[in-house]
């Protein structure tokens, strides 16, 4: 069976900006695969043109088979779209954007269910205008899900959400996916590819850098480990320092921090136990996505917040 | 198994057309925007009936045109007043403003598309004006003994051909401005200029001669003065026609150039 999309060679510049030099990847059936990377570094555009909003300056593009630019009637039938920053009219209403836009598609969903799913319901009256940013984001996902999709594209979802927010609309997008639909989701939030992608591919100067799943990527990046414990009772550094797998330890009053090889963890607790000394409020930092994506781009921005604890090593591990 | 229940398992092409949900829409936001509603359609009807309840608006204009008194003389005026303020103070805001907004950016990823939205809003605009020119004219008649357009098809070729005109006009500023309240600012600063030379605060008649050679020039100077022909009996100037349809080919070319999506 045929990828839900396959990008091959993707390019298109701007006069001003780099935009896209090369982009491939290939997005499997009811996967939720994801687009990170720095602002600026093209994924945006790389969506623009799989949605048929751009035309590309080269390279080939399928969705469902069917090719963004000529086939725009079908594709649009079968692929739901939320784009960043767009806006419906201030003073039309929930309950009418989403009958309105349930009108343009050969089989749509039932909008009300909809509505009800996206607890939308009470502000069914609302008008647009008088929508809080996650209730207009989660009308955004509903308009990209009317039409009863097989491939959703869904650019910087959460983006202006609070926490909570974030985190219901993930559990949506993971229902989403529990369906059958394709989910193609572009974000700058880690955390969120963390939790919700099957597999990442990571943009920078509009190229695929990297590409696989958050946890592969992770561990890549990450050969190092960082302990922090407070020893119960007096412990030399130097024992510390001497252990092999040991590259460095701090302290900031009681607590001590440790980094070291992938072993790092092992060593440290053997000794401490061989000394009989407890580690109390033990903390290991795995590595995480973000800091494959800060080694991975350099650091250059990462543009939100979020920043995981063990970002600092990932970018000592590149230099 | 009844009819109803066979319609409602099958899915795609019973249910309602996309363009009519979205005129319905449009019409719907139409509404509750008071601009449109309250100076495109009460405020003209208004003036038409504080007009009509001046006494000295019933006195003929002119010595040398006896049946024609100055009530009939505003009636084209405040018939271009409802044109000039929906092509110019309700379309062009709208459309720049889904432009501006993204409605129409996000239109074309769906499979009805962005075109079809302009034509909704033209749908409702010209019915919108259109309407309320019938009620002027009607109320004028009515209320007030304004006689029906004395050549009734010299009138309503005048009439089509400055609607085309306004909102080839109106799509052109949505085209050429770059957000909703830009439109609107320029809508504004035209509208007023454009009902000088259609003659609401001075009749073309009493214009220096300058002055009435500019206004049959514009478009709403050249649609007063063929409307007001057609009334009084005569098949208006192809002059003035011509102007019309000039500025409805021109402008409607120039904005198709023009107009972005996004």
């Amino acid at each position: 069976m045929q990828a839900a999309i396959e990008v091959q060679g993707l390019r298109k510049s701007y006069a001003d900006t780099v935009g896209v030099q090369d982009v491939s990847f290939t997005v499997e059936h009811g996967e939720i695969f994801g687009i990170v990377g720095p602002n600026g570094a093209g994924k945006t555009t790389t969506v623009e043109c799989i949605e048929g909003l751009r035309v590309p300056d080269g390279g080939q593009i399928s969705v469902l088979g069917l090719d963004p630019g000529s086939d725009r009637s079908r594709l649009t039938q079968r692929l739901g779209v939320q784009l960043q920053d767009s806006e419906l009219p201030e003073r039309l209403r929930v309950g009418e954007a989403l009958r309105l836009y349930s009108s343009f598609y050969a089989a749509p969903a039932d909008w009300r269910e909809l509505m009800e799913q996206l607890g939308l319901t009470p502000k069914e009256r609302a008008k647009f205008g008088k929508l809080s940013g996650g209730q207009r984001q989660r009308l955004s996902i509903a308009l990209a899900l009317i039409g009863q999709p097989e491939v959703v594209v869904l650019d910087e979802l959460t983006t202006g959400l609070d926490p909570q927010a974030r985190r219901d609309t993930w559990a949506l997008i993971e229902g989403v996916r529990a369906r059958g639909t394709t989910v193609l989701l572009v974000t700058h939030f880690m955390e969120e590819a963390e939790r919700l992608c099957d597999r990442v591919a990571v943009i920078d100067s509009g190229r695929v850098i990297a590409l696989d799943s958050p946890a592969a990527l992770a561990a890549s990046a990450q050969a190092e480990q960082r302990i922090r414990f407070r020893p119960t009772s007096p412990l030399d550094d130097q024992l510390l320092r001497e252990l092999p797998d040991v590259i460095s330890v701090q302290r900031h009053g009681g607590q001590v921090t440790v980094t070291g090889t992938s072993n790092v963890v092992n060593a440290v607790t053997s000794l401490l136990a061989s000394r009989n000394i407890v580690a109390e409020q033990l903390r290991v930092d795995q590595g995480s996505l973000e800091d494959a994506f800060v080694a991975l781009t350099g650091g250059h921005d990462t543009s939100g917040p979020g920043t995981g604890p063990a970002s600092e090593i990932g970018r000592t591990n590149v230099g | 198994m009844s009819a109803d229940t066979l319609t409602t398992t099958l899915p795609g092409p019973a249910r309602r057309p996309a363009l009519a949900q979205l005129t319905r829409t449009e019409l719907t936001l139409f509404l509750r925007e008071r601009t449109g509603p309250i100076w495109g359609i009460v405020f003209p009807v208004v003036l038409l009936i504080i007009f009509g309840a001046i006494p000295s608006f019933r006195k003929p204009v002119s010595s040398s045109l006896p049946g024609v008194s100055v009530l009939d003389s505003y009636v084209p005026i405040l018939l271009a007043f409802v044109l000039a303020m929906i092509a110019l103070n309700v379309l062009p805001p709208v459309l720049a403003g889904y432009r501006e907004k993204g409605v129409l950016r996000r239109l074309s990823t769906t499979p009805v598309g962005p075109a079809r939205v302009l034509t909704a809003q033209l749908i409702v605009d010209t019915a919108a004006a259109g309407s309320t020119m019938v009620v002027l004219v009607l109320v004028a008649r009515t209320g007030y003994g304004v006689p029906f357009p004395r050549q009734p098809l010299g009138f309503a070729v005048a009439a089509v051909l400055a609607a085309i005109a306004l909102l080839s006009l109106g799509l052109f500023l949505a085209a050429v401005t770059p957000t909703g309240r830009a439109a609107n600012a320029i809508g504004a600063m035209l509208f007023f200029p454009m009902m000088f030379f259609a003659g609401l605060w001075l009749p073309q008649a009493a214009m220096p001669s300058v002055l009435r050679h500019i206004s049959h020039e514009t478009p709403l100077g050249a649609a007063v003065q063929a409307m007001t022909t057609a009334w009084q009996g005569q098949w208006p100037h192809p002059l003035q026609l011509i102007t019309l349809a000039a500025y409805a080919v021109a402008l409607t070319v120039a904005a198709t150039r023009l107009f972005r999506w996004e």
